[in-house]
């Protein structure tokens, strides 16, 4: 089952036509969301109404484009602002991290770091209640000690970034600690040597060393967060990011006018996956 | 340690610790807390395994936790199915540029939200959906046909969302399979069915076991897919919690729910772990 060992004929269009099956397979429902983003109907299915743009540009009732439609282009703004707290903040933690368990040997260590590989193994709506009623039990105990209510301890944006934040930290120590594990020590204790601290040799040396992880890191956090559904869910409150609006809408019955958000949202982040791509060939 | 090294050290693992504490650990210790008490009146809770009590023994709720487990189970088998002879097509029989191709076709949906993907399906397979208008111009159905709202639409839009967790692991590990050792069986008088038993599989475990562990934990905890593709009377698990918490606002009972699922995916994943005997560290990290 190599090139190298010769099979039928029979057996090897079998195996493509297999191949180019399963390929077929994941991209039809892509596909279909992208082509009906174009029908000029009121549904996103057949008939094929003709061709327009309306679901992009359209101005008017019924056909209100996404560049038109308050409320889409609102919770963009939100899954934007959210992706970017929760990037920055897990590529912070996920470098001190990497430097942490590449650098210390200390007891607990081990323990330690599978403790910090547990949020990949906990479903996403589990750390989402878990955070939900910690934050609420932490509200409800300031409010008997002091009556003091504290709304960023509700369901809302807060949650929402330190819910995403719970498990993606994880993704991002990954990335860094993968990339640091390749780096040669001694170009750091030349530094150190031609008089620099060590604060300056990292700063100068091991950081753009890391670069390329780093900002990887930023971009599937980014990802990540914009396309979560699951821990998002349980912990938003009346600032919904796109993609609870989204499902609240696909409750009510779908127009095109999800299939022309979701396409681009689908060429939003292939540009972003070229740009990584493109930025760790360099 | 030296005083500089150890304000160093010290400042890397406040980070780790904060977060690890206070989202991860304390928060489940008090979801486990509410789940161990029982509402007596307006603010007043008695400690109680009545949670559990009422989750055990309602029908209706230990059929969703079993039918979910099995569900999962059945999921991430058909995706290993499926996906392990592209996998090793990518691997081994696809050659320079097309090789890298193929791969990053396997990767774009994974960049794609997973409410967009379960979103094509239902484009797809609703009563006035594709399929179904294909299947009546072709005359092979003579009205609409309804393929959304059951188990099989559910399980092919569980499958197509966890795919690409599978092939991956697969691909890489199915990489760096020597061509000689496969040629050697082959030599040894070996045919296709025990090069494959014996030499690809073995080597491949590494990958099956990250992929399955991976594509259960997501099919597990999957919300969208059952809802969305899935019929009236196929709860599962996930939803429940959801409808106990943000519909219901019973807090004791959903995090009751919210622990088995918990307990439920670490019992599965310590067991695929220790059936290969491998560790967490090495599979995930």
């Amino acid at each position: 089952m190599i090139p190298t060992i010769p099979r039928s004929r029979s057996f090897r269009v079998l195996y493509g036509g297999y191949v180019l099956l399963f390929f077929l397979y994941l991209a039809l429902p892509l596909t279909v969301v992208a082509v009906f983003a174009f029908n000029d109907s009121q549904f996103p299915s057949l008939p094929w109404e003709g061709f327009t743009w309306n679901w992009f540009f359209g101005e008017d009732r019924p056909q209100i484009g996404v560049f038109h439609e308050r409320g889409i282009l609102r919770s963009v703004g939100t899954s934007a602002f959210v992706a970017t707290c929760v990037a920055v903040l897990s590529v912070s933690v996920g470098t001190t991290n990497a430097f942490l368990f590449n650098r210390y040997d200390f007891r607990g260590k081990g323990a330690l770091y599978v403790l910090m590989l547990l949020p990949l193994v906990i479903p996403g709506i589990v750390l989402g209640i878990s955070i939900l009623v910690f934050s609420s039990t932490l509200a409800n105990g300031i409010w008997n000690a002091a009556q003091v209510d504290i709304q960023a301890l509700r369901p809302g944006l807060l949650l929402v970034i330190l819910g995403q934040f719970s498990f993606i930290t994880t993704i991002a120590t990954l990335v860094i600690t993968a990339r640091l594990q390749k780096f040669d020590r001694t170009l750091e204790e030349a530094a150190l040597n031609l008089g620099a601290t060590r604060l300056t040799a990292v700063r100068t040396i091991t950081i753009p060393f890391l670069m390329p992880a780093m900002v990887g890191a930023v971009v599937v956090a980014f990802l990540m967060s914009f396309e979560n559904f699951n821990t998002t869910l349980m912990l938003v409150g009346s600032d919904a990011p796109l993609t609870i609006a989204m499902f609240d809408r696909l409750k009510e019955g779908s127009t095109p006018l999800l299939n022309a958000v979701s396409l681009l949202l689908m060429l939003g982040s292939s540009l972003l996956a070229l740009v990584v791509i493109l930025f760790q060939r360099r | 340690m030296r005083a500089e090294t150890r304000i160093g050290f010290i400042l890397l693992l406040t980070p780790l610790l904060l977060w690890l504490g206070l989202l991860i650990v304390i928060p489940h210790i008090d979801m486990l807390m509410i789940s161990l008490r029982e509402r007596i009146s307006f603010g007043v809770y008695e400690p109680s395994l009545m949670q559990y009590d009422k989750a055990l023994t309602e029908p209706l709720y230990l059929r969703t936790f079993w039918r979910t487990a099995v569900m999962s189970v059945l999921a991430t088998g058909i995706t290993l199915l499926i996906a392990f002879p592209v996998a090793y097509y990518i691997a081994k029989m696809a050659r320079g540029r097309l090789q890298q191709v193929l791969f990053m076709l396997c990767l774009i949906p994974f960049y794609v939200s997973e409410l967009v993907r379960t979103f094509g399906w239902m484009i797809l397979l609703r009563e006035t959906g594709l399929i179904s208008n294909l299947l009546q111009w072709a005359g092979l159905a003579d009205q609409p046909v309804e393929m959304l709202y059951n188990d099989a639409a559910m399980m092919v839009g569980l499958v197509y969302t966890s795919m690409l967790f599978m092939v991956v692991p697969l691909v890489t590990t199915l990489e760096s399979l020597d061509n000689s050792v496969v040629e050697a069986g082959y030599d040894l008088g070996g045919n296709g069915l025990s090069v494959l038993r014996e030499i690809i599989i073995p080597h491949a475990m590494p990958g099956i076991v990250s992929g399955c562990i991976v594509v259960f934990m997501l099919s597990l905890g999957n919300y969208l897919t059952p809802t969305m593709l899935g019929g009236k009377d196929s709860l599962w698990f996930t939803e429940m919690i959801y409808n106990q918490f943000i519909v219901r606002s019973n807090w004791e009972l959903g995090a009751a729910f919210g622990f088995m699922l918990l307990v439920l995916s670490s019992v599965i994943v310590w067991g695929m772990l220790r059936l290969t005997g491998r560790t967490l560290q090495e599979t995930m990290g």
